[in-house]
């Protein structure tokens, strides 16, 4: 039980440094790295609830894809990051309120009433020991009670594929592309081509 | 109570150091095979001084890079350079963890192994990603852009191919995906997948002929130009650490893990753990093979075959196998 708490307090306060850090940090690069560094500790969290599939989930796809591009994108653009905080005043009575606004819900959360709810007999920071696997519990709510919400994500997801794929897809005169067939099939008879050519003249 | 906590912390240790020091061993005679076996393609004799047959000689080596001196290059950013190469090293033996060597033979038996090899095979990138950028300098970088877009690809088909492995097995606990191949281990009833698996896990590890994060031949040693000493060695370790860790994925998805070929008299005797070794040298023996026959790939070719066709063959893999599997009503509960 000792340990339960230490390595939660441990996972949470790692947490929520480096999310303190992501946004102090001067270089936009370590800002990356701390984010990475927050999203691990947010797995441990889960894996720490139990929900170990959403925790793996979480490092494949967002430290292990989109923290990639992100840290890509990062590195590849010359952000001069004096100039981003000039800003800075004027950006914070919206940050503000956005925080604000964030704070009072979760309040809102904490404070209510949650015995009408069915997870409310469980105690946290306790791995909730489960003949079922929870992938397979995820498994059976999302494909049966929420399948046509799932439906839609997918429907969304695709959309915001082909958009991006439009926005970039850009068809430049005077590339040459490489056309691995037509490599592929050449023989004798059409890679050499015989011509005459006049004196004087040239082809 | 406090006891208690002790002796199970010895015991995890106890553990991790049994999984972590045969790793570490079998890193350095990895590397010596590499280089006789290279050799031997190569119709040369390979390292035959250090010791008999010349097999001490990943331990003088290493003896001789740890005692160099350790140079951080005054324009790099110091912390993430530093890190870097221990990320690497960490995270090609974090994954050991899970992989199942024998009935029972297991670190952590957790639900969701695959997926947690997975994670940790995709953290990889960021070892190399870190090395480049704090290395501030032009051909570290360049390495580390090539190998972030390289391992990023790679892993969507690596994906594909774990999904239409589980969706035979029905769980995602490595034993139970050995288990799952006692009447036919899955590199034949998914012989396409199997190669693409491992032609991608060629990728994931950086190794030739995909090696476009260090290509020397352009990028002098790509993503550790920088490095020398101790972190250079890290960086080596990693590779060949991770190389074994992928082969055993691979022996665990497809070859039957520790299973004997045939469940008969004089094969089922020999050791589980017997048997597993014996497939991942098998699949590093290919790794060193493919290493000493292909030439590298151009980077525009490698990102063709990562996209046009990995990922839409192995997307239809998944549909073909599920659709077989529902129709003959052969879903694993």
């Amino acid at each position: 039980m000792i340990l339960y708490s230490l390595t939660f307090y441990l996972f949470s306060s790692v947490a929520v440094l480096s999310a303190l850090m992501v946004i102090s940090a001067k270089n936009p690069v370590h800002s990356v790295l701390f984010l990475i560094l927050s999203f691990v500790n947010a797995s441990g969290l889960f894996v720490l609830l139990g929900a170990e599939f959403l925790a793996m989930i979480l490092v494949v796809v967002y430290v292990g894809a989109v923290a990639v591009l992100f840290l890509f994108v990062v590195m590849m653009l010359d952000i001069n990051f004096v100039k981003l905080r000039e800003g800075f005043l004027q950006y914070l009575p919206f940050g503000a309120l956005l925080g604000i606004v964030l704070v009072i819900e979760l309040g809102i959360l904490f404070l209510t009433d949650r015995s009408s709810n069915i997870y409310n007999n469980q105690t946290p920071l306790q791995p909730i020991v489960n003949e079922v696997e929870n992938t397979k519990m995820i498994g059976q709510i999302l494909y049966t009670e929420y399948f046509y919400l799932f439906q839609i994500c997918g429907i969304i997801l695709l959309v915001a594929m082909i958009g991006s794929i439009t926005l970039t897809l850009r068809d430049k005169g005077g590339v040459k592309r490489q056309n691995i067939d037509s490599q592929n099939t050449v023989d004798a008879s059409t890679a050499i081509e015989k011509k005459k050519v006049k004196i004087g003249e040239g082809i | 109570m406090t006891y208690d906590i002790l002796i199970t912390g010895l015991i995890i240790i106890a553990q991790i150091l049994a999984v972590v020091v045969p790793v570490l061993i079998s890193v350095a005679f990895l590397v010596y095979a590499e280089r006789k076996v290279l050799a031997l393609i190569q119709l040369r004799r390979g390292p035959n001084i250090v010791g008999p047959f010349g097999i001490l000689q990943s331990f003088a080596d290493a003896l001789k890079l740890i005692t160099k001196e350790n140079i951080i290059p005054s324009g790099s950013n110091k912390i993430v350079f530093i890190l870097a190469p221990i990320i690497t090293m960490v995270l090609s033996l974090a994954g050991w963890a899970v992989i199942p060597f024998a009935p029972g033979w297991v670190v952590s038996d957790i639900n969701v192994g695959i997926m947690y090899l997975f994670a940790v095979s995709s953290l990889g990138v960021y070892g190399i990603i870190m090395a480049g950028w704090a290395s501030n300098s032009q051909y570290p970088f360049l390495g580390a852009l090539r190998s972030a877009a390289q391992m990023v690809s790679y892993e969507v088909s690596i994906g594909f191919v774990i999904i239409t492995v589980l969706l035979c097995v029905g769980s995602l606990n490595l034993s139970k995906i050995v288990l799952a191949q006692q009447t036919v281990w899955f590199a034949i009833p998914l012989l396409p997948m199997f190669i693409i698996f491992f032609i991608s896990a060629l990728a994931e590890t950086n190794r030739l002929p995909f090696d476009l994060p260090e290509d020397e031949s352009t990028l002098v040693a790509g993503f550790f130009t920088e490095y020398s000493s101790a972190s250079f060695v890290l960086f080596f370790l990693g590779e060949y650490a991770s190389m074994i860790l992928m082969s055993s994925m691979t022996v665990i998805l497809f070859l039957g893990g520790w299973l004997p070929p045939f469940d008969v008299y004089p094969l089922n005797v020999v050791p589980g753990v017997i048997w597993f070794t014996v497939k991942v040298i098998f699949i590093l023996f290919l790794f060193i093979w493919v290493r000493g026959t292909f030439p590298r790939y151009r980077y525009d070719q490698l990102m063709r075959l990562g996209w046009k066709v990995f990922l839409p063959f192995s997307l239809f893999w998944v549909v073909a196998t599920s659709g077989f599997l529902v129709y003959f009503d052969m879903l694993p509960n």
